[in-house]
């Protein structure tokens, strides 16, 4: 039964306030979802004002600042600052979306800052991403074959059937649409989510992959694929640009279609 | 996890923004949950008419209440709202109109397609 409201020690606190240098000029408020495992009392909202005059231009480079200079307990997780890891997913405003390739500038006041939603909070801003591992695995993404692999080539591909995972081999597995869907937040012990069912259909569409009736019948399941209701957030808020809610459905389709053979 | 059974859950409808297509997708529901209640008035309405003239009278009577009035408008909005949706629910079970940019377009063609039906419905019956 899906819960609407946090449970008591999850429910945040007014936290501390780190005010600007004096002669800062550009002042940009940040307010930040925070946890410390240690101590065992309830999240806050820290707030953090920055100069922006004296930071980079993303998300990213303004909680690094934060962290160099303000406070080095500020917990994230990032990598590659380029959109390609997909490590420094989070809430920003409202919007699930990765605080690398988000300008501050895109954003017109304060900036509010909190993990990925209806998640385990490990610390900070870093989600407890587990289970939706434990999700993907499932689904087996990688190359089944029974035929043996042609001698002395790779399994080759038309540049149709190349075409064919476009739009879904770039997902980074950030998991900004999962964590964006209501479905997943009240059915995450079931239903697969967005993500791990966009990678689903990845190969379910690989020209190569000789496993798509295994594969079908493993997501023949009210639960781990019709849980999806076609809401959109994923598809809104996706930061690569791609599509999760068309692979699902394009997976529902493959199911009618095999039922009506 | 027992281990970790003192993590919090992160904020999630206390913070997410929802998009005007996951407002719609709510929305969708919520009229079809009003529906079914007004169903129930539907059916009073039908059997007043089965019971002759006096019991009739009465409910026109009844109906003639502004605020009711407002009820009756408001169930024939959501009767719809939700019909349009649903014709929404089968262009993407055809697997159509998902296109990113496109969702916003959709649902405010939504909400103007059900207004103008309702005000159809309300001209001419």
């Amino acid at each position: 039964m899906a819960e609407f409201t946090l449970p008591k020690n999850s429910v945040p606190t007014e936290g501390k306030t780190f005010q600007a240098p004096i002669h800062a000029q550009n002042i940009r408020r940040f307010e930040i979802y925070r946890w410390d495992p240690d101590t065992g009392e309830n999240p806050r909202i820290d707030v953090f004002e920055l100069d922006i005059d004296d930071c980079g231009p993303m998300i990213l480079d303004a909680i690094l600042k934060i962290k160099n200079d303000i406070d080095s307990s500020l917990t994230f997780r990032r990598s590659c600052r380029e959109g390609v890891c997909g490590s420094c997913a989070m809430n920003i405003n409202g919007k699930n979306t990765l605080a690398c390739t988000k300008a501050i500038d895109a954003y017109p006041d304060t900036i509010k800052i909190y993990p990925l939603p209806h998640m385990q909070v490990v610390k900070d801003l870093v989600p407890d991403m587990t289970h939706f591992y434990e999700q993907y695995t499932s689904i087996k993404p990688w190359l089944e074959t029974s035929t043996p692999a042609p001698a002395g080539s790779e399994r080759l591909q038309s540049k149709e059937d190349r075409a064919k995972l476009d739009g879904l081999y770039e997902c980074v597995l950030c998991a900004c649409c999962s964590t964006s869907c209501p479905s997943y937040w009240w059915n995450s012990d079931r239903y697969l989510g967005p993500a791990v069912l966009l990678q689903a259909y990845r190969w379910l569409v690989d020209s190569r992959d000789e496993n798509t009736a295994a594969r079908l019948d493993a997501l023949d399941d009210s639960f781990k694929l019709y849980r999806c209701h076609t809401i959109m957030n994923c598809t809104d808020t996706c930061p690569k640009g791609l599509n999760p809610a068309q692979a699902i459905a394009e997976t529902k389709k493959l199911l009618v279609q095999r039922k009506l053979g | 996890m027992a281990s970790h059974s003192n993590r919090p859950t992160s904020p999630h409808l206390q913070v997410y923004k929802l998009p005007l297509t996951g407002l719609v997708s709510i929305s969708h529901r919520m009229t079809g949950v009003l529906l079914s209640l007004g169903l129930l008035l539907f059916v009073m309405m039908l059997s007043a008419l089965a019971s002759g003239n006096n019991d009739y009278q009465a409910m026109q009577a009844l109906w003639g209440n502004w605020l009711l009035r407002l009820v009756y408008y408001g169930f024939v909005y959501a009767l719809f709202f939700h019909l349009c949706h649903g014709v929404r629910h089968l262009l993407w079970d055809a697997g159509k109109t998902f296109a990113s940019e496109t969702l916003d377009h959709y649902a405010k063609l939504e909400l103007v397609a059900s207004l103008l039906l309702t005000l159809l419905t309300l001209i001419f019956i």
